[in-house]
């Protein structure tokens, strides 16, 4: 049954599972590997059903021991597998960083293409839950740096089936980001597909670029709304690889780049897009490159205090409008 | 933990499917090599870091021996003599170590990443540890699609202090993978006393908390190595894997090519040379002195060879620069 004319409206945390559902059907070498993600059906739900209709063959339960099944699914991938292999925290990284950033990463590259590595690394992120230090950072930037590993950040219904379909098919490994805030967004599937490494203009407008992925797109399509200044919404859907040619023809129309994440902003993901479309623009763009994100603190646990350090549509409109007067 | 059948007493020349002067002649190829790659890496003709496993030439034999082509196998940054003796080619692994465009990685990988697909060689690794989850996960890829494949894990003693060894031996448990974890002790980790950094002595010891059934071989006798390769492989091929070997043996260079070794006792390596493994085998094999000079000959001549065509060859192109970071 295709996916698309199943349901009408679904959530971003159904669209993940069929997205699986479709991938594990379609490929028999796919197997879904993690935490609870078999019997228990997933702590957020998302791998809900697999196990009962896919079998313990193809969806593995495993013990609370990242480093040794992520480097599992990495060995894995080398033989013939194309595991999604989830990670079920992002903060949890710190222990199982060693088969993404030395081997699944580097072990093509280090043969000259003697293996292909078709690993998916499924995690998820998103402050402002009170979900405290240890449970709330987005690292995209740390796996950007990385060569060899693709970095997919689904912020739609459409996208998080889509990217999650072309991320099993894609023959890298993928770090691919949900975030727990969206798990309950409603959507449609099939709304103006992309392929994996396209950005999507989310929002057409004048006078200020707002780029930006995940949670945030949300919030940037609500300061859209309210901002006294016209803002052309970018999705960038994947850090790597990065749609260059999307980015700086909006940059380009508007002359104001305004760039929103929720990652910490120091060294983020943010300081590399604004110096390498600064360099690009220097002599185009109508005022600086400016960066709204999370200051360089810990996520606190009270919701208030995650509030004052995230970015909001306020702040965003804010910033906006603030950039435009810089021209 | 069990003990090895193996003996001196039940072997003989010609165990298995692979005869001791096979053996020999595996591990005198590992010799030969790793001799010339030593004394080459000293006159600054090899880049990088180079770890030799001279001395412990019978594990990489005897366990080789014991495996089918397609068999997998990882092993780690002290990995040439287990990469020869699972079929590498001689003359691409050398032009490898000189970072050549003919290596068999292209010159990309160098001594601490050789590897052969075709060879069922996921690699040498250079991390610590890290072969052990990569081999649980080629064991999980042959079971799941049914391909009665074994794959093997090569590693020292130092490696089992690493959370990487704990986590994947106990996912290969659970999951009853076909994964045999070979052990290499050869009492240094890195430059200190493996005896110190744990107060459990033996690494096979440490199988049991796992339920998985381990053995403790003379790793310097290649017949016994073999013969205990074989059961352990046989047990993970019929689905009662992982299986955990541990052979005792001695690492003669230093860590690493260079290193002058001050933190081992005079005596020791002296102790242990007398237990050269192709001395313990030519013991074994007594009255074919001639057959195995012959065969060291070959060796030595082999490993020539691979060393002139390695220094006659190019460099890489530079293109091969931006090569494989992403397949298409």
């Amino acid at each position: 049954m295709s996916s698309a004319t199943e349901v009408a409206e679904v959530r971003y945390v159904d669209a993940l599972n069929q997205g699986m559902a479709d991938a594990l059907a379609e490929d028999e070498r796919v197997v879904l590997m993690g935490i609870d993600v078999g019997a228990g059906g997933g702590i957020f739900t998302v791998t809900r059903g697999l196990y009962e209709r896919f079998g313990p063959d193809r969806v593995l339960d495993t013990p609370i021991s990242e480093m040794g099944y992520v480097g599992a699914a990495v060995g894995a991938a080398m033989t013939g597998l194309r595991p999604i292999v989830e990670i079920m925290f992002m903060d949890f990284v710190g222990v199982c960083l060693d088969p993404i950033l030395n081997q699944a990463s580097k072990l093509r590259y280090m043969t000259a293409g003697a293996f292909e590595i078709p690993v998916v690394f499924r995690t998820q992120t998103g402050a402002g839950r009170s979900a405290g230090a240890q449970h709330s950072q987005s690292l995209e930037a740390m796996f950007a740096h990385i060569p060899g590993l693709k970095v997919v950040i689904p912020a739609t219904v459409t996208d998080a089936h889509d990217l999650m379909v072309e991320s099993v098919r894609d023959p890298n490994p993928v770090l691919f980001v949900e975030n727990r805030r969206l798990y309950g967004m409603r959507g449609d599937l099939d709304v103006d597909p992309l392929p994996l490494g396209r950005a999507r203009i989310a929002r057409e407008g004048d006078d200020v670029t707002v780029l930006t992925w995940g949670q945030m797109l949300r919030e940037c399509l609500k300061a859209a709304d309210i901002a006294e200044v016209s803002l052309e919404v970018v999705d960038l859907r994947s850090l790597v690889p990065l749609d260059r040619e999307t980015l700086i023809a909006s940059a380009r129309k508007t002359g104001h780049l305004l760039i929103v994440h929720e990652a910490v902003r120091d060294f983020g993901p943010g300081a590399e897009l604004a110096a390498s479309i600064g360099e690009e623009l220097y002599d185009e763009l109508l005022a600086p490159v400016r960066r709204l994100a999370a200051p360089p603190v810990p996520m606190p646990f009270s919701p208030e205090l995650e509030k004052t350090l995230l970015p909001s549509a306020e702040k965003i409109a804010a910033a906006a409008v603030a950039l435009r007067a810089e021209s | 933990m069990g003990t090895s059948a193996a003996t001196s007493e039940t072997l003989t020349a010609s165990a298995g499917p692979v005869s001791l002067p096979e053996l020999y002649e595996r591990m005198t190829l590992i010799r030969a090599f790793e001799s010339k790659v030593g004394e080459l890496y000293r006159a600054n003709e090899i880049p990088g870091f180079v770890h030799t496993s001279l001395g412990q030439e019978a594990v990489a034999a005897g366990v080789c021996a014991a495996l089918r082509d397609d068999d997998y196998m990882a092993t780690s940054h002290r990995g040439h003599g287990h990469c020869l003796a699972k079929g590498a080619d001689v003359d691409g692994m050398m032009a490898e170590l000189f970072a050549k465009g003919s290596g068999l990685c292209h010159g990309k990988g160098g001594s601490m990443h050789v590897a052969d697909p075709a060879r069922g060689i996921l690699g040498a690794n250079a991390i610590v540890g890290a072969t052990v989850p990569l081999a649980v996960g080629a064991g999980l890829s042959s079971k799941l699609r049914k391909q009665g494949r074994v794959a093997v894990a090569f590693f020292g003693e130092g490696a089992v202090n690493q959370g990487a060894f704990h986590e994947a031996l106990n996912l290969a448990a659970i999951w009853s993978l076909p994964v045999l974890l070979v052990c290499e002790n050869n009492l240094y980790s890195e430059f200190s006393d493996s005896r110190r950094m744990s107060r459990v002595p033996s690494p096979a010891e440490r199988a049991s908390g796992y339920g998985v059934g381990a053995v403790k071989v003379d790793g310097n006798d290649v017949a016994v190595v073999y013969e205990a390769a074989l059961a352990a492989v046989a047990t993970c091929r019929k689905g009662d894997g992982p299986a955990l070997v541990e052979a005792e043996t001695y690492r003669w260079q230093g860590h690493y090519e260079g290193d002058s070794q001050p933190y081992k006792p005079d005596d020791e390596a002296e102790a242990w040379r007398g237990r050269d493994p192709l001395l313990v085998a030519r013991k074994r094999l007594a009255g074919h002195e001639e057959e195995l000079d012959a065969m060291d000959a070959r060796a030595r001549e082999q490993a020539e060879q691979a060393v002139e065509r390695a220094l006659a060859a190019a460099p890489p192109d530079p293109e091969e620069a931006y090569a494989h970071v992403f397949s298409d």
